[in-house]
């Protein structure tokens, strides 16, 4: 593990996360939570879990975030709170 | 009240951060998780079930019980969607819109008409948003078969590099979600129908279960795969190994109708016939 590499995508899922969460746009925090899956991915990969990387960048990043994105075109766009 | 949710978010959150400290070292050796049943795994895998990928054996052949019920609860994940959100009466308001093919003019009508245009001039779209671009359209065509032959190479290839039947599933689910996203809806359930993707996840459960009865039939533990040599007619180590091989099947078929089961009923509210 290069630890400047580590630490710069560890930041970036903490950004995500946080930003998923206080997004108003729901479709916005769809896209941020699969960007947040895909940094995850990446770490698992880079700490040598690559059959959980793989799951998590095909369910994660990928189907997961089609279902939130079809769920949020029919509900509404908007957060509530 | 917000003060006081940040006030306990912000003690548990610290508690479990200085928590965080006593964890053993990433890698560690001699960490308890690594000591118990690990070791065994590492050094016997191989002799065992002549699998390379220690993760694959784990998941499918020692943990076989474990992977069975995540497929039934992906399985019961479809049900739940089907049974909450199909819905048999049509769309409110019965207008129809269609293309006309050659000149891209986009026609209304106020209802649905007797007998369908020829499909071949006027093309039938979506009511609300349907993005017609010839691009994305030919490239997710030429794209859409190497996705799936991936997919099925990801299943198959479990055993020596990273995938199995629950990544391959998903890849294979997901070439047909792209086709109803770059295309429509109708033109993927015209290839996949609604009544194949509830058999063909049923199946996919019923393949793992099967296996693992048939294993008891023949004498061995429940999905005890090295009882199936005399029907394979192999040894029982490459039996356990072709038995990993037959779950993962079941499992790949089971996710990926899964998987176009629930994003069908997400799209279309239930009514399968438009969505995004």
């Amino acid at each position: 593990m290069i630890w400047q590499i580590d630490l710069a995508v560890l930041i970036l899922v903490l950004i995500c996360a946080v930003g998923a969460l206080a997004v108003k746009d729901l479709m916005g925090a769809a896209i941020l939570f699969g960007a947040y899956s895909f940094l995850m991915c990446i770490l698992w990969a880079v700490m040598g879990a690559v059959d959980v990387a793989f799951t998590e960048a095909s369910v994660g990043a990928g189907v997961s975030t089609v279902f939130f994105v079809a769920a949020v075109f029919r509900t509404s766009r908007r957060s509530k709170d | 009240m917000k003060a006081l949710a940040l006030a306990i978010v912000v003690l548990v959150g610290g508690l479990l951060i200085s928590a965080t400290v006593d964890f053993p070292d990433w890698g560690d050796p001699a960490s308890p998780a690594a000591l118990h049943v690990s070791p065994r795994y590492i050094e016997k895998s191989m002799e065992e079930t002549s699998v390379p990928n220690i993760v694959t054996s784990v998941l499918a052949d020692y943990r076989g019980f474990d992977t069975m019920f995540e497929t039934t609860v992906v399985f019961t994940a479809g049900v739940a969607c089907f049974l909450l959100l199909r819905r048999r009466e049509p769309r409110p308001g019965p207008s129809r819109v269609y293309r006309h093919r050659a000149s891209g003019v986009i026609v209304e009508m106020s209802q649905a008409p007797d007998t369908e245009p020829a499909p071949e001039v006027f093309k039938r779209i979506d009511d609300d948003w349907t993005p017609h671009d010839l691009i994305v359209m030919n490239v997710c065509r030429l794209l859409i078969p190497f996705i799936q032959l991936f997919g099925l190479y990801v299943i198959a290839h479990g055993h020596h590099s990273p995938g199995g039947g629950f990544q391959g599933g998903v890849i294979l689910g997901a070439s047909v979600i792209l086709l109803a996203l770059s295309w429509d809806l109708r033109t993927a359930s015209l290839r996949m129908k609604e009544v194949a993707t509830g058999l063909m996840s049923a199946i996919g459960v019923f393949i793992y279960a099967g296996v693992g009865a048939l294993a008891l039939a023949m004498g061995g533990n429940f999905l005890d795969y090295a009882a199936l040599a005399p029907i394979l007619r192999v040894d029982p180590v490459a039996a356990r190994s072709l038995g990993i091989f037959f779950v993962e099947v079941g499992v790949g078929l089971a996710v990926m109708a899964t998987m176009v089961l629930i994003y069908k009923n997400l799209a279309s509210e239930g009514r399968l016939d438009q969505g995004l």
